[in-house]
């Protein structure tokens, strides 16, 4: 058999400057209200800095795990979608600038900080050994450092493999692959647990770290769902993105979005059937007064609404369909965080006004500046890729 | 001798998926529309290029989910919280999440067995087992290494001639007939199949065998049957912890059992005439409750309007009227002791009615009274 050689006939493609023009936009009002709200109260904006960067790093973590689970299943649907998930993962860079008000203010936060009370309260005393500040700032380092380190290992070979068509590189990936995905899942539940549910240290879930998973994972794949949907139209990719890659997306959509859910209720359930004091009074914050409707709103808006949105078939290989479920579904992982972090601020009462604003349009526009400063020079196609030719041929 | 036969099709084997796909594309170039095509496996783009229809099945899937999913709910209220409502761990009669996991179940369930039922039945021809590709060189071509294509005769352009030429035309390795076998054809598919009802009769004995040796023999043996011997007390068994020996504690003096109100002044019925207070108001809900206790409980001795002119008149020593200056003069607290405790004959009715009954009882003895002795005023 004679050896065939696919080169692509790839001419590279400029996203519009308008995306990076609208990423300043956002990025600088965003900026400006964070700043000023960080002015008038401090404490609330360091909550918020918490939605904000678990938002941000949901996307930029989860995406990096796409990226290593494409090459450790050897998946070859999604390598058309490679680099999207590469230039999305590079925001993990900026969420440790996004985390900023809420590690300045680590002692208004997180009560556990204040040895005094930890003292004088049994269960704090016992998670002492691990709720202590020099410890939580030797983890985030040395998570930061893992996803750093792993980032530029993986965008480097692939990088790489453009020029080179190098195709030990790819198996080099998966090699790596296989060691991040322990690492990624010990270094995500230590994450969901030092920011989002050391918030209430009192409270015990083991549940807990997969709840920030599914939901991270919805939303870096909806992340990546809208940049595809959003370069096909403008056919920056250069070849046909068929139904089945609009397909693949939506179906791992649905597919999560249903895994958030199962996980969600479980959590809900064993607390609600248990009835135990130190498990549900959790919940209850979440079910008296004005949180009872967001609690409310979280079961339709982030389960029900999708689950109809993409259920059918041809709904997920209609691109515009897909385009709206992962706007939508992004909006409901930074309201599902808003849920997890603000009844912890105002215990009594939602609390939403103009500081609340900030961090979402700062969000958007790191998301958007971020993309189109790593596009420019890259190709966005992985043309080097040894599998790039069946996923562009790509069948169900 | 020449065997008559209905001819069913003509079909044709290619090498290649490739080969496969370009033959579909000439027979629907030439408009033909009864035709099958079979692979040994899945082949990418097929449907497409047969302009088939999108699968009805999903529908089904959602009928029968839907179906599961309402079963399930509505079974669940209406025997846990209408039929027969059972307090379970303290939880509200209509527990939402703890019937979730079981209406997802069903949910699940009837989804998947009503799809793959409507499958065989409306897609397979359930009873029909035959099809008259079954059994044949062709059918064993395409279930190993061939792609196969079938014209069917059944189709308005077909014509022997033409099928046979667009097949060599289109580079067929073989080409062949398959006609119809005349036992299946004139056999009536039936249900009631002696040897499917056979089968559906050991599966039933199985499967009731089977479940009655799980939970009647098996659940006894060893290890499953561990949890029933435990370390501890059960009522009426020999303590080792207690000094006397007893399995069950006495509850802690004093206790008082939850809404019961100790009776205090046994024997003393004037004294509780002095002291007891009745707790409620003539309102028309308590004297509703009052009528229907006294009704059921005081009036075969006392009458309905206790008049002391019940049908057990002249059986026993008379009841008295309630009518009388007595009792009229009582307090309600002195009433309430003649119904706790008893009088000469009466018993006591301290185990049919609820203290609060009592009172309610008494309330509308009062109200009966001031019928019959109305005051003045309310003469006006």
């Amino acid at each position: 058999m004679s050896e065939t050689k696919f080169t692509l006939d790839y001419q590279r493609r400029e996203i519009p400057s308008k995306a990076r023009n609208a990423g300043l936009v956002f990025t600088a009002l965003g900026l400006l209200i964070v700043v000023i709200s960080y002015i008038v109260n401090p404490e609330r904006t360091a909550f918020n800095s918490i939605i904000g960067s678990s938002f941000l790093l949901s996307i930029g973590l989860l995406s990096l795990f796409l990226i290593a689970l494409e090459y450790l299943a050897g998946a070859v649907w999604s390598v058309v979608f490679r680099r999207i998930t590469e230039f999305l993962s590079t925001v993990i860079f900026v969420v440790p600038i996004l985390a900023i008000p809420f590690l300045l203010n680590i002692n208004s936060v997180f009560h556990w900080t204040h040895t005094d009370t930890v003292a004088k309260d049994a269960i704090l005393s016992h998670k002492s050994p691990y709720l202590n500040t020099t410890f939580f700032f030797a983890r985030l380092t040395f998570m930061f450092l893992i996803w750093w380190l792993f980032y530029f290992i993986f965008t480097r070979n692939s990088k790489k493999q453009d020029s080179t068509f190098d195709q030990a590189l790819t198996k080099r990936n998966a090699r790596f692959g296989a060691v991040f995905m322990p690492l990624f899942a010990v270094t995500i539940t230590i994450a969901a647990i030092d920011w989002l549910m050391s918030l209430e240290p009192h409270w015990f879930s083991t549940i807990f770290g997969v709840y920030y998973f599914s939901g991270s994972l919805l939303a870096a794949l909806a992340a990546t769902t809208f940049a595809a949907v959003r370069m096909a139209d403008l056919d920056l990719f250069g070849i046909k993105i068929k139904s089945d890659h609009y397909y693949s997306l939506g179906a791992l959509m649905f597919a999560f979005t249903n895994f958030w859910a199962y996980i969600a209720f479980s959590q809900f359930m064993l607390i609600w059937y248990a009835n135990l004091p130190e498990e549900t009074f959790w919940f209850m914050n979440r079910w008296e007064g004005s949180w009872k409707y967001i609690t409310l709103g979280l079961i339709v808006f982030r389960f029900i609404v999708p689950y109809i949105l993409i259920l059918s078939q041809p709904s997920k290989k209609d691109p515009k369909r897909l385009k709206l479920a992962a706007i939508w579904i992004l909006f409901t992982h930074y309201y599902d965080l808003y849920w997890l972090v603000m009844p912890n601020y105002s215990k009594s009462g939602i609390a939403f006004s103009w500081y609340e604003l900030g961090y979402p349009l700062l969000c958007i526009g790191i998301l958007l500046l971020v993309f189109t400063m790593r596009a420019k020079g890259n190709n966005l196609l992985p043309v080097g890729d040894p599998k790039l030719k069946r996923s562009i041929d790509f069948h169900l | 001798m020449m065997e008559r036969k209905d001819l069913y099709s003509i079909t044709a084997l290619f090498d290649t998926p490739d080969e496969i796909v370009n033959a579909v594309e000439s027979v629907q170039r030439e408009g033909y529309t009864k035709y099958d095509v079979n692979t040994p496996y899945p082949v990418h783009g097929l449907d497409i290029k047969m302009k088939l229809n999108p699968s009805k099945l999903g529908y089904f899937a959602l009928v029968f989910g839907l179906t599961g999913t309402i079963t399930a709910l509505f079974f669940m209220w209406w025997s846990m919280s209408k039929d027969y409502p059972l307090v379970i761990g303290g939880k509200p009669f209509f527990a939402l999440p703890a019937f979730i996991p079981v209406t997802f179940e069903l949910t699940v369930l009837l989804a998947s067995i009503g799809t793959v039922l409507t499958m065989l039945f409306f897609y397979f021809r359930l009873p029909n087992l035959s099809h008259p590709l079954h059994d044949t060189d062709y059918m064993r071509s395409v279930s190993n290494d061939k792609f196969g294509i079938s014209i069917e005769a059944g189709d308005s352009l077909f014509e022997k001639d033409r099928v046979n030429k667009l097949f060599e035309r289109l580079g067929a390795k073989t080409i062949g007939e398959i006609y119809f076998d005349e036992e299946e054809k004139s056999k009536k598919p039936k249900i009631f199949e002696p040897k499917f009802i056979i089968f559906l009769l050991l599966t039933a004995l199985i499967i009731s065998g089977a479940s009655y040796f799980t939970l009647n023999k098996m659940l006894y043996m060893a290890p499953f049957n561990w949890m029933v011997t435990q370390e501890k007390d059960t009522p009426q068994s020999h303590s080792k912890f207690f000094a006397d020996g007893f399995g069950m504690r006495n509850p802690v003096p004093g206790t008082v059992a939850r809404g019961a109100m100790p009776y205090i002044f046994k024997g003393q019925p004037d004294l509780a005439g002095e002291k007891l207070v009745n707790p409620f108001n003539p309102d028309e809900k308590t004297l509703a409750i009052g009528k229907k206790k006294f009704n059921i409980y005081c009036s075969p001795c006392h009458g309905n309007f206790a008049k002391g002119d019940a049908r057990l008149n002249g059986q026993f020593p008379n009841p008295p009227s309630l009518h009388s200056d007595k009792v009229r003069n009582w307090s309600d607290g002195r009433i309430f002791a003649v119904i706790t405790e008893g009088q000469n004959i009466m018993p006591s009715y301290a185990q049919q009615l609820t203290a609060d009954e009592r009172w309610a009882v008494i309330l509308y003895v009062r109200a009966l009274q001031r019928a019959v002795n109305a005051r003045e005023d309310d003469l006006k």
